[in-house]
């Protein structure tokens, strides 16, 4: 082993995709170097890795490249078979989990929504966050009939990651906003499964400084009011 | 055996022609349920209650929805067959990048190209063009994107192959002389009966694509 299976990851402290790998390759135990990319200063290293989208994560297994986060949790899974694994055996099983994975993927599209100046507009994405929410809600009553997982008698698997990661930080939104997303009594079944996921070490340990979070979200919600095109490109980071 | 196979579908869905490619080329039989868009069904809504949307691959009695899950699920299933997706996880991520990619650009941006007006739509058709020079680039030499055998990402792209004709029209430009390595790749896969089977007549998707105009309010 040793430099037969080099893993370094690109990343930045603020992104919820990057927080994703990171926690898979946690939970499967693989040992890897972290680079911390500057977004407004990207690296040749990332460049290169990420020509096309030229965005983070990016993994780099033995100099080979992996982008986007959901194609990188399939490689980590696909690549490591000893331990636990992150998607299940069954084939229909596996595709009702990875329509599940896409649909948490797709509310961060209504989430960036919110970062708008225009009231209206706001409300109207609220809405459409809080009906999503709803739909996953049924969703995930569906898949965990007995209640929310039990995540500390378990490895993580890819919904929690997703869970933990996406909606997780949900919280800090809300804070940036002052907008409520997730409801305790409308959504249980989510808050209580990603209260009990953010209690666990490996989750404290990856997530980001919060403090810091919101103030970088609380200047996002400022340069959408002064400059749109800027904005954008923040916004891109998050959603 | 295979078991009760059911594709819910409509004739000209680039997204429906990726599973009845995949379904012919694993020799799977199945039954063909047509929905008569833009009118939805009601037993479209109860396999599809989230998304709304075809196709929807129903096997013994349970739906997959989403193309590139359902293309993946008829892979793993019928696995001995014609694999799709290459065994090598390298490779694999590759081709579910590119598949992505097609999903996030040709179908986005093809959609604008008959949607929108104006600078909008020229945008659209620049952009557009852009895209599948990129792909040009990422096939290469190769004469499918999985390499020497028709695979993944071949399946997913070549569906638009049949939308051209209405990107064309709507959007009046010429697309196969800026692209003429992706129609000759194009052509290499129409040669599989697979895929000439499962494409729809190009005018007959011109033909849905001004039903939907009419619908949406598009002129």
């Amino acid at each position: 082993m040793g430099e037969e299976n080099k893993v370094i990851v690109l990343g930045n402290w603020s992104s919820p995709f990057v927080k994703r790998v990171e926690l898979a390759l946690k939970t499967k135990g693989i040992r890897f170097e972290y680079v911390e990319e500057d977004l407004s200063n990207k690296s040749a290293l990332l460049l290169k890795y990420n020509p096309v989208h030229k965005k983070v994560p990016v993994l780099v297994h033995n100099g080979k490249p992996v982008c986007e986060s959901l194609v990188i949790l399939e490689y980590i899974d696909e690549t490591w078979q000893n331990g636990p694994h992150l998607l299940p055996k069954d084939p229909y099983e596996r595709a009702r989990v990875r329509f599940w994975v896409a649909y948490i993927h797709q509310l961060l599209d209504s989430m960036a929504k919110l970062y708008t100046p225009d009231k209206e507009a706001q409300e109207k994405a609220l809405k459409e966050v809080h009906e999503k929410l709803r739909v996953l809600e049924d969703g995930m009553k569906e898949n965990f009939p007995g209640g929310s997982p039990d995540v500390r008698a378990k490895k993580l698997e890819i919904l929690d990651i997703m869970m933990i990661a996406t909606v997780g930080s949900f919280k800090t939104h809300e804070e940036a906003l002052g907008v409520q997303i997730l409801h305790p009594e409308r959504n249980p079944l989510t808050f209580s499964w990603v209260q009990a996921l953010n209690e666990l070490p490996v989750v404290k340990e990856s997530n980001p400084p919060y403090e810091k979070l919101i103030a970088l979200l609380q200047s996002l919600k400022e340069i959408l009011l002064g400059n749109k095109k800027l904005g954008k490109m923040y916004t891109a980071r998050f959603f | 055996m295979d078991g009760e196979v059911i594709l819910l579908d409509a004739y000209a869905s680039m997204f429906g022609m990726r599973l009845r490619i995949a379904l012919a080329e694993k020799g799977v039989k199945y039954e063909y349920r047509e929905e008569n868009l833009p009118k939805k069904s009601p037993f479209l809504f109860q396999m599809n209650p989230i998304h709304k949307k075809v196709p929807v691959l129903i096997h013994n009695g349970k739906p997959i929805c989403e193309s590139l899950i359902a293309l993946q699920y008829i892979d793993e299933v019928w696995h001995d067959k014609n694999p799709l997706l290459p065994s090598d996880p390298y490779k694999r991520a590759q081709a579910r990048l590119w598949a992505d990619f097609v999903d996030q650009k040709v179908h986005i941006l093809g959609r604008k190209i008959w949607s929108a007006k104006g600078e909008e739509q020229e945008a659209a058709k620049k952009e557009f063009i852009e895209a599948l020079k990129v792909l040009e680039g990422e096939l290469g030499e190769k004469p499918y994107f999985g390499g020497e055998e028709f695979g993944y990402v071949d399946v997913a792209l070549i569906p638009f192959y049949s939308w051209f004709h209405a990107y064309e029209t709507c959007g009046n430009f010429k697309i196969g002389t800026q692209c003429p390595k992706f129609v000759a790749w194009a052509k290499r896969c129409m040669q599989r009966e697979s895929v000439s089977k499962s494409l729809a007549d190009p005018e007959k998707v011109y033909d849905f694509v001004l039903i939907l105009k009419k619908h949406f309010g598009v002129e």
